[in-house]
């Protein structure tokens, strides 16, 4: 069975993360499991964790008033959910659940959140990883704001 | 170019009378016309790529690129998007009706380039109907390719094309099959998002691969940078355009693009050799 | 190298008469609405003698000679794709049967014209739209069975107008191909003859039946005068060295907004250049709906929809759909056919209402190359190409 640290130290996210911190982070981290259905944070929760999706697949979703839910994002395997953790008011935006069963790495960003202030490095190296992440979704998401498959007029 | 057949009669400009042999519905404002034609001796040869142009007694003329099906089997299929008159008027046809066709036109996939390599298909909402005899002619020679995937986005589950046949491609011709779409119900379990973010999903060698990709513009230009993101070069990349198009036999001006004529220079194109031309605003 | 002879004007008139008595319908200048334009003649009397014209930008004017000159003119609004290539054409008609149609295709007209009049610059034109439409993946059966059947009788600039710049195209103004016969006219106060030449062997076998005079030395040589001197009179030049690439590399340039500021998007210069030949169809039925035809027509990249995909267009602004006319036309063209689309007759600057003159506009991208790249908005500064 794979241990924590190894399965962290193949993800793109930790690449090249010296040893002192990735054992840091190892030491803020646990396994998950979500059934089907099940809720893994709702919008305006508290966010003190965020995850890497090891198996299955996670809707994010916005319920306007009135109206079904929208799913507007799945994070699937290997893909990071969550980055509100770091930035205030550390609130989730987003309702986010598991479409099948799902298992992931939870890693507490409350804690990290405390280490980041401690030791500035360590708030650069895991910034410089989140910021690209959230850039390619921005720019994903900008693509599906053009409804490139709209019905043409 | 291997393959393919450019029809040319005593008179291009003449459409030949085809027959409706089946109609399908494909979603809410997609179909799909099985033509054959009147003279059983004719050919329907064509090339994967390659479209017809299809009249509509007193209403007009309208390419559409042949969806199918696998082999020579003397009828063509096409996959239309009821959005004008024209197409409007192809949708109320009904079974043994007449429509007047002229084709195939226009240059192919790289089929015989992509020999020998790994194989992404990107589609984007219809553009997987111009794909679709690609798929089927890779299927047909299925041991000569390597991995191939296909990422297919649309607008809802509902405007997926084709998706009953997704098992057997995934299953019989063992071809990695990952397909989103921009938002979705609770009734949706696949992934949302464009279709860009496939990419990273599926395997492939990026330095011995082809990319082919068709949807809207914007779909091909983004997804041509994330596969050059992904590790391929421009020219292993082939997209597909549209412009204007009156005659489809390079007389009447209309589909240039820049030194090309879509009609018969494309309207598949390698995408180094259209790049800048593509992202030129207003070309 | 075919023998020359000379002919008077007698001559020439029964050249007009030999060509009729074949069949041919003679297509050659004439004055009417104030302009030289090509129409069927019937003898030299249909001829614009005497006129010349003034052409500069914008402006076309008949003027009175002060000899009967009979070829002392340009070229007018008209080119020989009037008759080759015409406006409109009909394709093809279909009758309803039930819920069936029958398509019935027009046959190809195999009428014979004789051009008579056309300069080294309108061969030149017609040799370019031979390619578009004749080597190609497809042929234009229309086009070729008049092509087939045509004549040329040429003939060769004795004046050039301001906005000629055939020397710089390489495209004339001595006639060299494409000719069946080339007539040179020498007129002074002892003489008003023709000299002339046949360049094929139709011209040869037709040329037999005139019953010419052979030309002396000297009549040779007055002629090679009157060419040379026109060649000195050319009233524009266009700079063609690298201008596929230039023009290329400068599809933002800020001088295409400039252009666009004057551009009426009139669609003149598509209709009179002589290479110009985009087209479009229209499907057409008559009231009850039973009968329908289908014609081609001429088209222009200037008009709003000649672009137009999924209930929007490409090309919106005018900058972007002069662009496209002169990108194609000076560069694009050469890597379609083989040669430039420009035969530098310069009809596009006359007949311009507001006399944009490609040959300026070119250098005047040239002139800022490297440096300008352009931006949108025409009041903001220019910058460095970094």
């Amino acid at each position: 069975m794979k241990t924590l640290e190894s399965v962290l130290i193949k993800h793109p996210f930790f690449e090249n993360l010296d040893k002192p911190y990735l054992e840091l982070v190892t030491g803020c981290a646990k396994n998950v499991k979500f059934e089907a259905g099940q809720f893994i944070c709702q919008h305006d929760d508290e966010a003190n964790q965020f995850y890497i999706i090891r198996h299955g697949k996670v809707a994010l979703e916005i319920c306007p008033p009135g109206k079904a839910p929208v799913t507007v994002q799945t994070v699937s395997e290997g893909e990071i959910l969550g980055w509100a953790w770091l930035v205030p008011p550390y609130r989730w935006h987003l309702d986010a659940h598991a479409i099948e069963l799902t298992r992931a790495i939870a890693l507490d960003g409350q804690c990290l959140r405390k280490k980041c202030e401690e030791d500035k490095n360590l708030g650069y190296e895991l910034l410089k990883r989140l910021l690209p992440a959230i850039g390619r979704s921005m720019e994903a998401t900008r693509l599906q704001l053009l409804d490139i498959y709209g019905a043409r007029d | 170019m291997e393959g393919m057949e450019n029809f040319s009669p005593t008179d291009p400009m003449i459409p030949r009378s085809y027959r409706v042999k089946r109609k399908i519905r494909e979603s809410h404002d997609t179909f799909t016309l099985d033509l054959q034609p009147d003279n059983l001796e004719e050919k329907t040869n064509f090339a994967p790529g390659q479209f017809n142009m299809l009249y509509t007694f007193g209403v007009g003329e309208v390419p559409i690129s042949i969806s199918g099906p696998m082999k020579e089997s003397g009828h063509i299929l096409h996959t239309i998007r009821g959005v004008g008159n024209v197409t409007q008027a192809l949708n109320n046809l009904k079974i043994g009706q007449k429509v007047g066709l002229r084709g195939p036109f226009g240059n192919a996939w790289p089929i015989e380039e992509a020999k020998g390599k790994d194989v992404i298909i990107m589609a984007g909402g219809i553009g997987l109907a111009p794909l679709r005899p690609a798929v089927y002619s890779l299927f047909s020679q299925r041991q000569q390719y390597g991995d191939i995937a296909l990422l297919y986005g649309s607008r809802k589950q509902e405007d997926l094309l084709f998706h009953k046949e997704f098992e057997t491609w995934r299953g019989k011709y063992g071809i990695q099959v990952k397909v989103t779409v921009d938002t979705g119900d609770r009734s949706w379990k696949g992934n949302v998002g464009v279709v860009t973010t496939l990419v990273p999903r599926v395997s492939f060698d990026p330095s011995n691969c082809i990319a082919m990709i068709c949807g809207p513009e914007v779909m091909m230009r983004f997804s041509a940078l994330e596969l050059t993101h992904a590790g391929l070069t421009e020219d292993k990349i082939f997209i597909t355009m549209e412009r204007n198009m009156k005659c489809a036999v390079g007389f009447c001006g209309h589909c240039q693009f820049g030194p090309a004529f879509i009609c018969k220079d494309g309207p598949v194109f390698r995408y180094d050799q259209i790049k800048p031309f593509i992202s030129t605003r207003e070309f | 190298m075919n023998k020359s002879e000379v002919i008077d004007k007698e001559g020439l008139n029964r050249l007009i008469q030999i060509l009729i008595g074949r069949g041919y319908e003679v297509v050659g200048p004439t004055v009417r609405d104030e302009a030289i334009i090509y129409d069927q003649v019937f003898s030299i009397e249909d001829f614009p003698a005497g006129w010349t014209d003034e052409q500069e930008g914008g402006i076309y004017r008949l003027k009175k000679r002060s000899d009967e000159a009979l070829f002392g003119y340009n070229l007018g609004p008209h080119s020989w794709k009037k008759f080759l290539h015409p406006p409109e054409r009909k394709l093809w008609q279909a009758q309803k049967e039930g819920l069936d149609f029958d398509i019935i295709p027009e046959k190809p007209e195999h009428k014979k014209y004789a051009f008579l009049g056309a300069r080294s610059c309108e061969l030149h034109a017609v040799a370019i739209q031979d390619k578009v439409f004749m080597q190609g993946t497809h042929t234009d059966l229309h086009y070729q069975a008049l092509r087939k059947n045509a004549l040329f009788v040429a003939v060769n600039c004795g004046q050039a107008a301001s906005t000629c710049f055939c020397v710089s195209m390489q495209t004339g103004p001595e006639v060299e191909n494409g000719h069946d016969l080339v007539l040179t006219e020498v007129l002074d106060d002892k003489r008003h003859d023709f000299l002339i030449e046949a360049g094929s062997e139709a011209g040869k076998n037709i040329l037999k039946e005139v019953k010419a005079k052979p030309a002396g030395e000297g009549d040779i040589k007055k002629t090679k005068e009157i060419i040379a001197n026109t060649a000195t009179q050319m009233g524009r030049k266009m700079d063609t060295e690298n201008i596929k690439e230039l023009l290329y590399e400068n599809l933002n340039h800020l001088n295409w907004d400039k252009i666009a500021e004057r551009c009426l998007s009139c669609a003149n210069c598509t209709m009179v250049c002589p290479t110009c030949f985009c087209s479009t169809v229209e499907d057409v039925t008559d009231i009850t709906g039973e009968h329908a035809e289908r014609w081609q027509k001429w088209d222009s990249c200037f008009t709003m929809d000649f672009s137009s995909i999924h209930g929007g267009v490409v090309r919106n602004s005018t900058k972007s759909r002069y662009r496209q006319w002169m990108v194609h036309k000076l560069a694009s063209w050469q890597d379609q056919f083989d040669t430039s689309g420009c035969v530098g007759c310069g009809r596009c600057i006359t007949w311009c209402p507001v006399g944009i003159d490609l040959t300026q506009e070119v250098g005047l991208i040239r002139k800022s190359e490297p440096g300008q790249s352009g931006i949108l908005s025409g009041n903001e500064g220019q910058n460095e190409n970094s």
